[in-house]
């Protein structure tokens, strides 16, 4: 059902989608990330107020624009700007047409690579990220980080000023630098996904739209530098898992394994997406790099591709899977890597087999401290029928558990292995 | 154009011995840097500075001066050399920072300078 015109959906839809944009161009044709928000806010208060009568105007971004550059030009005057900087101003912006940028000179490429900059923390760029690019206002992004609306708001105050203060230029990094810079902007855009895709707290709304605008802003990333794999291979991890959104949690919030998720309420037009970019990715690194290895998140894709292709739990391709862990653990030797695979391992080989390689790995530190180590020993443990044993296992894995959800998934195991027991 | 210092931080105990050779390897090293950074066009002054051990640190609390020896904080990295760089911005700060040889068993710090 379209909305009425002049409602408040049409404008946050029209808005969103040119904020960044316009956004992105106003900082580098003012210099500044504060006095560019500034007046791209008012922009858009004026058009709430013109749009709500009359609906918005056939090219709302040709309209936001126009409003930002006379509120720029305004307030420069105001600050007694020197005349030379706003005949510049004035100049760009009659230039200006949102069509008109060339795709590697997109300011919106600028804008990502200067809100993920290494010199910046981590915290900050995605904070930024959000904030810019996604034209989430400054509730809405402390809202999906559980943090107070001061606090992020202070945040952002720091960011910018670092910026400004140590002078990080705004721009596409250099080829030599691009690579490294590159990988910095995905795992922004992939910690974005998470945070919505894993939590299981807080405000729901937020966090599937966390999921939608990360998808949006890796879109947005593989169009403007269509020659990347990794782009792409991104883009088809987090679609692929997003497909399986809807599923994950019941309506009670409980917790819903992969094996008992309703595959038919998987989004087949998500997993076809996610298939075809990742086909895209190993296309074009077979074509750029012929001799490079699969990088880690092609290596997610893939096996996230797997899951999704299977009608049925049980036609999944397990041994395929485990040999992608195994690939994958090459490249990211992580301890949620290791575990995957030796899961992996048990559903291809036998739990007999999995629990081998699990209790392999009993002296690695990280894993011993990992409530999910404990709880994929106590699945097997179970699956083989040792109860004692395996409650055991949930019950560490119970102790060193922090998610709520997750919590109450191990409690029902255990109870349910207690009550089994004589 | 701004201007930053590269603060030189690595641990004094692992330098090697004036007049070492591998002391001289690392002097050729620090030549080989200072002359690049020159011809770049952004070196504006840079000098190593004596071990920790010749510090002295200067307080100034109710009109006395106070003075101790040695560092203001024991690190577990000292500073031991600065350079002065004008750069167009931190990402070329950044690189010339990166080819400094301490940068490669230390850490170096770019700290914008505040101009008046």
């Amino acid at each position: 059902m379209t909305p009425a015109p002049g409602s408040h959906d049409t404008l946050e839809r029209a808005f969103r989608e040119e904020y960044g944009r316009i956004l992105a161009t106003l900082i580098r044709i003012l210099g500044d990330f504060d006095l560019a928000e500034e007046c791209l806010q008012d922009a858009a208060v004026s058009a709430l107020d013109h749009w709500r009568d009359a609906g918005p105007p056939a090219n709302p971004g040709a309209w936001l624009t126009a409003t930002a550059r006379n509120r720029a030009i305004d307030l420069l005057r105001r600050r007694h700007a020197l005349d030379a900087r706003l005949e510049a101003v004035q100049r760009e912006m009659d230039l200006y047409d949102t069509s008109s940028n060339q795709p590697g000179e997109d300011d919106r490429l600028r804008l990502i690579f200067t809100c993920c900059h290494p010199a910046l923390n981590l915290e900050s760029q995605v904070a930024l990220t959000l904030r810019t690019l996604g034209g989430l206002a400054t509730p809405e992004v402390a809202r999906a980080f559980l943090m107070a609306e001061p606090a992020m708001a202070q945040r952002l105050v720091r960011a910018k000023r670092k910026i400004r203060d140590a002078h990080i230029p705004y721009r596409v990094p250099d080829e030599d630098a691009l690579p490294q810079r590159l990988e910095a902007v995905l795992a922004v855009l992939y910690l974005i996904f998470n945070e919505g895709y894993l939590a299981s707290t807080g405000d729901n709304l937020i966090r599937g739209e966390l999921c939608v605008e990360a998808i949006r802003l890796a879109r947005l990333l593989a169009s403007l530098m269509p020659g990347q794999p990794d782009t792409h291979a991104l883009l088809a991890l987090m679609l692929l898992q997003d497909s399986r959104r809807q599923t994950r949690v019941t309506a009670e919030g409980e917790l819903v394994l992969l094996d008992d998720q309703d595959r038919s309420r998987w989004d087949s037009a998500e997993i076809a997406d996610g298939v075809a970019e990742l086909d895209r990715s190993i296309d074009l690194q077979s074509r750029r790099q012929p001799a490079a290895h699969a990088s880690a998140y092609q290596l997610q894709a893939a096996i996230a591709s797997l899951h999704a292709q299977a009608r049925t739990a049980a036609d999944t391709d397990w041994v395929e899977i485990a040999q992608l862990y195994r690939e994958l653990a090459a490249v990211q030797d992580t301890p949620v890597v290791r575990l995957n695979r030796a899961a992996a391992i048990a559903m291809a080989d036998g739990p007999e087999v999995g629990l081998v390689w699990l209790d392999a790995m009993a002296g690695d530190s990280d894993l011993a401290g990992y409530y999910l180590y404990h709880a994929a020993r106590g699945n097997l443990l179970r699956r083989l029928d040792r109860r004692p044993v395996a409650a055991e296992a949930y019950r560490r894995a119970l102790e060193m558990c922090t998610n709520s959800v997750e919590g109450r998934y191990l409690r029902r195991q255990l109870a349910q292995l207690e009550e089994g027991s004589g | 154009m701004p201007r930053y210092l590269a603060l030189i931080y690595g641990r004094e105990a692992d330098m090697p011995a004036l007049n070492s050779p591998e002391r001289q390897q690392v002097s050729a090293a620090y030549g080989s840097f200072t002359e690049d950074v020159q011809k770049g066009g952004v070196l504006r002054g840079g000098d190593a500075l004596l071990p920790t051990s010749m510090a002295t640190t200067v307080r100034v609390r109710d009109g006395k001066t106070l003075t101790t020896d040695g560092p203001f904080a024991e690190t577990k990295e000292q500073l031991g050399g600065f350079y002065a760089f004008e750069c167009k911005d931190l990402d070329e700060a950044i690189a010339w920072a990166a080819k400094i040889p301490g940068a490669a068993v230390g850490s170096i710090e770019v700290r914008p300078i505040l101009e008046m």
